[in-house]
């Protein structure tokens, strides 16, 4: 099964191709912050780069590779046993663990490290208590820095192991029951069946995963600042503002594209020519493992820790917190806030999912390195600083909008001002650059696992490619769907440094009032805005958890058995 | 052609008229970009709209992304004020062309001259002290003098400070530059480092607390952290503060290192009369009276009453260097920082 219709019809007509220039366009368009940021490497920066060379660069790579190192590991190890568990294993409160454990997605990454640092600070409850109760003084006791390297990969692997959860769940989910109950038929245990089947046809999922856990750690400014860990991102922040060199700072942001490029061509590499599309499309019902004695007993625990550490300690802080300063937070605006930050969050995840879904789809009708390169670069915004994304979004919008207003003085005399920048639409470009690559690499892995020659079965049968993506891949790929709209809704959120430097005037969000708060050190009075987002995410995670679960095909029709025949094509 | 020609005029009928209906909302307003955090600002606001009927809109961002928005929103940027705290950041601003001088004799008056811009791009409204809290059970009064003092080997593994990350260490590092020299700063600055207690981390609420528990017996922070820590409604902030205590240091010679919350006018303004009666009502007595209380600040206008944790601290004398200077050695600062090893 080789020839294959979808790059057939390419040669054969001279005329505009729609969705080839439509998809590289899009692209483009979407890239164009990040273009802007690269451009500034043409600039010559002098000698500050020297300085940074000679005193403080090579902290701020090790540093960042070790952290990606650390989150890496500790997403992966959270992430897929729990997957694994509680798709394909049945224990006590496995339906609850199921969507449980998807709640620290809600938890902004900078607030779990405020709350963790309240608890566990030198000058916490904690070692207080410590100390007051055995009599200790500081020096007598050794307790773990919660401040370091080591702290700030706890933190961030907590709040962020969701992305492979979520995602190599999915995949699990969708798997088509024959190869596993092949698996079984030739012998293979439980565990050999996931080392050596479940887990290689899942790869795309959790390499998405991972890959969106790590872009966000090498992004991530708040948790590392607040840590007094230099890394990449925040010595960005300090040779703009503090040096006062945006040239050299862009440069280092270049730099740190570098980094993302490289880990996505080197996983590439390592895929060759594989492909993930199921080559049955017949599903039953999943037997699951059904767990007894210690297994059932280290299914609950393992299923507990994340969510425990993850979400309910620092929502409980959070909670206590609020409740301390009750009446400083039921102000008027409050509600205000809330729909603020649900509306936005709401328009921009079914935008990103959309356009990921064009784009995608264009890219499967047209493999052509032109559309593939412009797809990549269009994802490349989520390892970059909201700050610096804000600013790659603010230079080209001024730039038109001041070119535009010039024009119309010139021509008419007449002047427009601003007619983009601090607007509502340059926020939520802004959030769809930023969190394009969450929706992308989603319905990218979803439609990966469609096999080509439905879309070929279903184009000789006289649909156009438009119709096929909507009667045939939409319904199959619903999970990944739901998934990438979850994904960017809760992104949203969370989202803090656009908001704050794009929004137009007096609108504000949860995160914004959250961070505001938190930033002046004043985190008991951050909690309650900091708990309304997490409630907030909470919801629609629920609500989604459910409807993916409930996505799997064959899930009500039980009795659709495997046949041994013609599972390889 | 044909087809383009309405398609363009349409455009920019439609562009017009956007445009239009936007100036139109915009009488009686006035815009303000504000580095100060909106609970702390907006009733001040609310106050001036209710004087004065000019309703004002307000983003707040940090400091740098709002220099930024400004600098590219040009001479179309609508907003009539900069609100921003840390003198280095007006510095920026006005290095960065996006004030326009303004001379305004009440303003002149009210403000010492060292806590405004020669040129007057940009006022003070505010003033905070970096200074030296001491646990006062460990150290005694007599054993501190100044900052420079604070190298000396007998502190070693007793100094809670915050990372050079923050603007705050940043200008104190200036204003020592301006003063003492960049090479003698920098002598100074590698011997302070190694009495450090710890990894700087954290903020100055952390450095405070840190120093409460026990860890270490001085530390640098703002005025106004230890004094909301001291009225704050929480018992265990308040216990952690009450056992510290303020020493004004560098009495003798140039002062107490300080900074300040300021505003400037933007060159762009399009509500220039309404901008400046903002300023003015900003350095009015009540409220300056009200800004400082709700931030724990020194008000800057001369007569207005401290409050009450604030007259507790005792008076000092404040580095008169102009804080345009703090502005200018900015740079200077984080690369001096970067080589000691202040992380």
């Amino acid at each position: 099964m080789t020839v294959s219709l979808l790059a057939a019809p390419q040669s054969s007509s001279q005329r505009v191709d729609l969705w080839r220039g439509g998809v590289v366009l899009t692209a483009l368009l979407l890239a164009l912050p990040v273009i802007v940021i690269f451009s500034f490497i043409f600039v010559p920066a002098g000698e500050v780069w020297l300085h940074l060379q000679q005193t403080v660069l090579g902290e701020y790579v090790s540093n960042s590779l070790w952290l990606m190192l650390g989150v890496g590991i500790g997403v992966l190890a959270i992430g897929i046993p729990a997957a694994w568990m509680v798709s394909l294993c049945e224990f006590p409160g496995r339906q609850f663990f199921s969507w449980a454990l998807l709640l620290p997605l809600a938890m902004p990454a900078y607030i779990i490290a405020y709350t963790y640092t309240g608890m566990l600070d030198f000058a916490g409850p904690v070692q207080s208590l410590l100390r007051s109760s055995f009599g200790w003084e500081y020096g007598d006791y050794w307790f773990p820095e919660l401040r370091s390297l080591p702290g700030a990969i706890s933190m961030l692997s907590l709040v962020l192991y969701p992305y492979v959860y979520l995602l190599s769940r999915a995949a699990f989910l969708e798997q088509s029951i024959c190869v596993l109950e092949v698996s079984r038929t030739l012998g293979t245990g439980p565990w050999r069946g996931f080392f050596r089947v479940a887990l290689p046809l899942a790869r795309p999922a959790i390499i998405t995963g991972l890959s969106l856990a790590l872009m966000e750690t090498l992004a991530d400014y708040g948790t590392a600042q607040y840590f007094g860990l230099t890394t990449f991102t925040t010595g960005i922040f300090r040779t703009w503002f503090g040096l006062g060199d945006p040239a050299a700072a862009a440069q280092l942001s270049a730099v740190l594209l570098g980094f993302v490029f490289v880990l996505i061509m080197l996983e590439r590499w390592s895929r060759r020519r594989a492909r993930f599309h199921h080559t049955s499309t017949r599903y039953s019902h999943l037997p699951r493992y059904d767990l007894r004695g210690w297994r059932r007993t280290g299914a609950i625990v393992g299923c507990s820790i994340p969510l425990l550490f993850g979400f309910l300690l620092p929502a409980l802080q959070l909670a206590y917190w609020a409740w301390e300063t009750t009446g400083e937070w039921l102000r008027a605006d409050f509600f205000v806030l809330l729909a603020n930050s649900l509306w936005v969050a709401a328009i921009t995840a079914v935008l990103a999912v959309a356009l990921a879904l064009f784009m995608a789809y264009g890219r499967r009708l047209r493999p052509a390195r032109s559309v593939r390169f412009a797809v990549r670069l269009a994802g490349l915004g989520y390892a970059i600083p909201g700050t610096v994304i804000a600013i790659g979004v603010i230079l080209p919008f001024a730039w038109l909008d001041n070119s535009f207003d010039t024009f119309m003085r010139r021509q008419f005399d007449i002047s427009t001002g601003l007619i983009l920048s601090g607007t509502l639409a340059a926020l939520i470009f802004a959030y769809c650059v930023r969190f394009l690559a969450v929706s992308l690499n989603t319905v990218e892995a979803g439609l990966g696992k469609i096999k080509p020659s439905m879309d070929d079965a279903a184009r000789s049968l006289g649909l156009s490619p438009l119709r096929v993506l909507r009667e045939v891949h939409m319904p199959i790929m619903r999970g990944s769907l739901l998934t990438a709209l979850l994904l960017v809704f809760v992104d949203t959120l969370k989202e803090l440094p656009a908001t704050l430097i794009l929004r137009p005037f007096n609108f504000n969000t949860l995160a914004v009032r959250a961070f505001e708060l938190a930033s002046d050190e004043q985190l008991a009075s951050s909690a309650s805005a900091a708990l309304a987002i997490v409630l907030a995410g909470i919801v629609p995670v629920i609500l989604l958890s459910r409807t993916i679960g409930r996505s799997r095909p064959g899930m009500k029709t039980a009795v659709n058995k495997c046949r041994p025949a013609k599972l390889a094509e | 052609m044909k087809f383009f020609r309405p398609c363009l005029s349409s455009l920019a009928a439609l562009f017009v008229f956007v445009a239009a209906s936007a100036s139109a909302l915009a009488a009686g307003e006035v815009n303000l970009y504000s580095a100060r955090q909106e609970v702390l600002i907006r009733p001040l606001l609310d106050r001036f709209s209710a004087e004065t009927g000019v309703k004002v809109n307000l983003v707040s961002a940090k400091a740098d992304a709002l220099l930024q928005r400004l600098k590219s929103e040009g001479r179309n940027s609508p907003a009539d004020v900069l609100l921003t705290v840390d003198a280095g950041n007006l510095h920026a601003a006005k290095a960065a062309g996006v004030l326009q001088p303004i001379s305004s004799q009440v303003l002149e008056e009210i403000i010492p001259a060292f806590l405004r811009d020669p040129d007057g791009h940009w006022f003070s409204l505010s003033l905070r002290a970096r200074t030296i809290m001491y646990v006062k059970d460990k150290v005694s009064p007599d054993e501190l003098s100044s900052y420079e003092a604070l190298a000396d080997e007998k502190w070693r593994g007793r100094i809670c400070i915050r990372s050079s990350e923050h603007v705050y260490n940043q200008s104190l590092l200036a204003s020592m530059i301006a003063t003492l020299g960049e090479q003698a700063t920098e002598e100074w600055a590698r011997k302070f480092v190694d009495n450090f207690a710890r990894k700087p981390q954290g903020g100055d609420r952390d450095q405070i607390k840190a120093a409460a528990a026990g860890m270490c017996d001085i530390a640098i922070a703002n005025t106004y952290y230890l004094a909301q820590m001291m009225t704050s409604q929480k018992s265990y902030e308040k216990e952690a503060a009450a056992k510290l205590a303020v020493f004004w240091p560098n009495q003798a010679d140039r002062g107490t290192h300080v900074n300040v919350s300021g505003v400037g006018i933007t060159a762009a303004a399009p509500h220039r009369e309404n901008a400046l009666r903002l300023l003015e009502f900003l350095l009015g007595e009540e409220a300056q009276h009200w800004y400082a209380d709700a931030n724990q600040e020194y008000p800057v206008r001369k007569g207005v009453s401290l409050s009450a944790v604030l007259q507790s601290f005792g008076e000092f004398r404040a580095d008169e260097l102009n804080l345009a200077r703090l502005g200018e050695n900015n740079a200077a600062a984080v690369r001096l920082l970067d080589r000691v090893g202040w992380r």
